[in-house]
């Protein structure tokens, strides 16, 4: 299991092992689920209240499902930890952020100045996301 | 025309330094060529068989002269003094090195230009009518909403890695002319009878090697609600697209397999949902984007008078200039189909040329059409001929607009890798074989593909030519009957292919049965569709 090598949040991490969707629904009692590419997020909504982290999994970093899975997450009011695993490569971690990730546990850990530098390349967005930040049209109009 | 201002301006420079930063780790070794292929992608930038290909997006087809100079400056620079437009309204450079490429980001961010998503699996370069601003016939000016798509599609965080590219294009009248249902969201803005704007939302076209015209899917979506709905379209992709075959991918295939209606029952639900979380622009923004595309400041009063006795001119005239919605001017299009040439090719030279005229004779604008030629929308008649003799002076212009020598071809094996044949030999044949006979034969739309991807629209001419690989050896199929527009219709294959000269001859013979079978002002699409395919297959294998 990779581990988390980004963490925007400050609480203390859950220590529950994810369990898949399936497995979830049966355990009344479980706090940590993982969701897989072709996972409906929308089948959590009902659950979000005990929910305390969610593993996105990106098995390639191609398969972008998990970036929608994040944001129809956070869309719904989940608070949680939303965690990016898998193939999460240091180029797809600024749009994951602004899907709502808040953390990140790559497979093969990421070069930390490169990290940094994607980060905080982009200061504006043209649209609204799942991240709280005001879209050039909004700074442009007020 | 769109003027970026600073918050525009910092994200193309964010992208050059972002892009600058990813090539040299790549050359540093610190990403494999796999990790680095999707990023460079989404630069534009191929790997070809001899080199690097270079994208430029050029946003609906819209350049100012300084724009295109650029351009010519770039094809001098870092290319062999070549440029190369695009059916997608963008223009291509095919001989890159990859060390350059971040130096030629800066350059094109220095007069506003970038070549962002012209590649990948995302949102490409939204492309519209060529005309825009210029015709009587246009609901309103469709650029501004295309610019509005642009922005909202840009780094869209979503949208990045979607299971195939996708294509978006706008309209505004019943003339299509940007093949907008052939796109894998196509809108028209349309207004009511109360006189409001609206956006026809038709989705899941395209050509590829399932072509599928798109099917409405809504006739109305408030203007100020065409980006939630947009962005609903796109979530409903996203997760429901295949991912399993990269050939059944697009969005067509979704649409198709899950049926339009069933299809438009996802994308509403999602619709209503976003329409929740206010991420529509406001019509302020929208507003501010059309101030810049207000009409640029037309003289009244002029003479609609033209002067045509030198017969060349005339000739040029009836063939590539197109009428204006303001007394006293014309639309006039650069023609980039000399016979015998490359379809689309300029060179550096050229293009600073189209440039320098469009700055003086077209109020600094001119347009890249989708069929690789290039417009200057606003020409004073009275300016009419002095153009015409640097046009002509230049190698640029061919009268020859939607005749059979303005063929659209895809680079074809001669530069692409995944290309099965060759296009451009075959293009350049066609045109000598046939320029003789080509204002005979009319208006005449000839699209050649190198593969069954279909970069040069072979579905959508009304003769359509696909280059296959059989056996080792390059064969063409001939298809009759397609056509982009308002009566969008598919090719359809005549029967066995041919080999390069046989395919000339082909088509040559096609010519021959239209013109002997054509009634009155029939068009070659018209005279097909009313004679059907027999008596063309009698003539060509019988």
């Amino acid at each position: 299991m990779a581990e988390v090598q980004f963490r925007f949040r400050a609480d203390e991490p859950v220590a529950d092992p994810a369990v898949t969707v399936d497995a979830f629904g049966d355990q009344t009692n479980a706090a940590a689920v993982r969701l897989e590419p072709g996972d409906d997020a929308r089948d959590l909504l009902p659950h979000l209240e005990r929910l305390q982290l969610v593993e996105v999994n990106f098995p390639v970093f191609g398969d972008g499902r998990g970036y929608s899975s994040a944001r129809i997450l956070r869309e719904a009011g989940y608070s949680g930890e939303l965690r990016a695993v898998g193939e999460v490569l240091v180029d797809q971690i600024a749009a994951m952020r602004r899907c709502g990730f808040d953390a990140f546990a790559p497979d093969l850990p990421l070069d930390p100045g490169d990290a940094e530098a994607a980060f905080s390349r982009f200061t504006q967005v043209y649209q609204p996301a799942a991240d709280g930040h005001a879209p050039i049209w909004q700074l442009r109009h007020g | 025309m769109y003027k970026y201002d600073t918050y525009d301006q910092q994200q193309v420079n964010a992208r050059v330094e972002e892009f600058r930063d990813q090539v040299r780790r790549r050359l540093e070794g610190h990403i494999t060529e796999d990790q680095f292929k999707p990023l460079r992608l989404m630069n534009g930038l191929y790997l070809q068989l001899h080199a690097y290909m270079l994208r430029v997006a050029v946003p609906y087809g819209t350049l100012s002269g300084a724009q295109m100079r650029m351009l010519g400056h770039i094809a001098d620079k870092y290319d062999r003094g070549y440029g190369h437009f695009t059916t997608r309204q963008n223009i291509q450079y095919n001989w890159i090195k990859l060390e350059d490429a971040p130096d030629i980001l800066a350059d094109l961010a220095s007069v506003e230009m970038h070549a962002i998503q012209t590649s990948g699996n995302c949102i490409r370069n939204t492309t519209s009518d060529q005309y825009a601003g210029a015709v009587a016939d246009e609901v309103v000016d469709p650029r501004p909403y295309a610019e509005l798509i642009r922005q909202w599609s840009t780094f869209h965080p979503e949208f990045s890695f979607l299971p195939r590219k996708f294509k978006m294009a706008v309209i505004a009248s019943d003339t299509d002319r940007a093949a907008m249902r052939l796109h894998d969201i196509g809108i028209r803005i349309v207004r009511n009878e109360a006189g409001e704007l609206g956006a026809a939302f038709y989705v899941g076209g395209g050509m590829g090697r399932t072509p599928m015209i798109a099917p409405c899917i809504r006739e109305w979506v408030p203007i100020d609600q065409m980006i939630t709905y947009s962005e609903a379209c796109l979530r409903v992709y996203n997760r429901y697209g295949r991912r399993d075959n990269k050939y059944k991918a697009r969005i067509k295939i979704l649409v198709h397999e899950l049926g339009k209606d069933e299809y438009a029952r996802q994308v509403e639900e999602e619709f209503a949902h976003l329409l929740t979380l206010s991420i529509e622009p406001p019509l302020a923004e929208l507003e501010r984007i059309k101030a810049q595309f207000a009409d640029p400041p037309f003289e009244s009063g002029l003479s609609d008078d033209l002067d045509r006795s030198d017969p060349d001119f005339a000739l040029w005239i009836d063939a590539n200039c197109l009428p204006h919605k303001r007394p006293g001017y014309i639309a006039a299009t650069i023609s980039l189909k000399p016979v015998g040439g490359i379809p689309g090719d300029a060179s550096a030279d050229q293009i600073r040329l189209m440039g320098d005229l469009a700055e003086r004779y077209s109020f600094d604008e001119c347009r890249v059409t989708h069929a690789q030629n290039v417009v200057l929308p606003h020409v004073r008649k009275a300016d009419l001929f002095a153009l015409w003799q640097q046009l002509d002076a230049a190698g640029l212009a061919t009268a020859n607009l939607d005749q059979i020598g303005d063929i659209i071809a895809c680079p074809g094996l001669d530069y692409c890798s995944l290309a099965n044949a060759r296009s451009i030999p075959v293009a350049q044949k066609i045109s000598q074989r046939l320029a003789g006979k080509a204002r005979d034969i009319g208006e005449l739309k000839l699209k050649i593909s190198g593969c069954i991807n279909a970069c040069g629209h072979h579905h959508a001419g009304h003769i359509g030519i696909l280059g296959v690989d059989k056996k080792g050896v390059e064969n063409y199929q001939l298809l009759l009957g397609g056509c982009e527009g308002a009566d969008t219709s598919l090719g359809q294959i005549t029967g066995p292919g041919f080999d390069e000269d046989g395919i000339v001859d082909a088509v040559e013979t096609a010519t021959g049965v239209y013109l002997s079978n054509r009634q009155g002002t029939e068009r070659f699409i018209d005279t097909y569709r009313r004679i059907g395919m027999a008596p063309f297959k009698e003539a060509i294998y019988g």
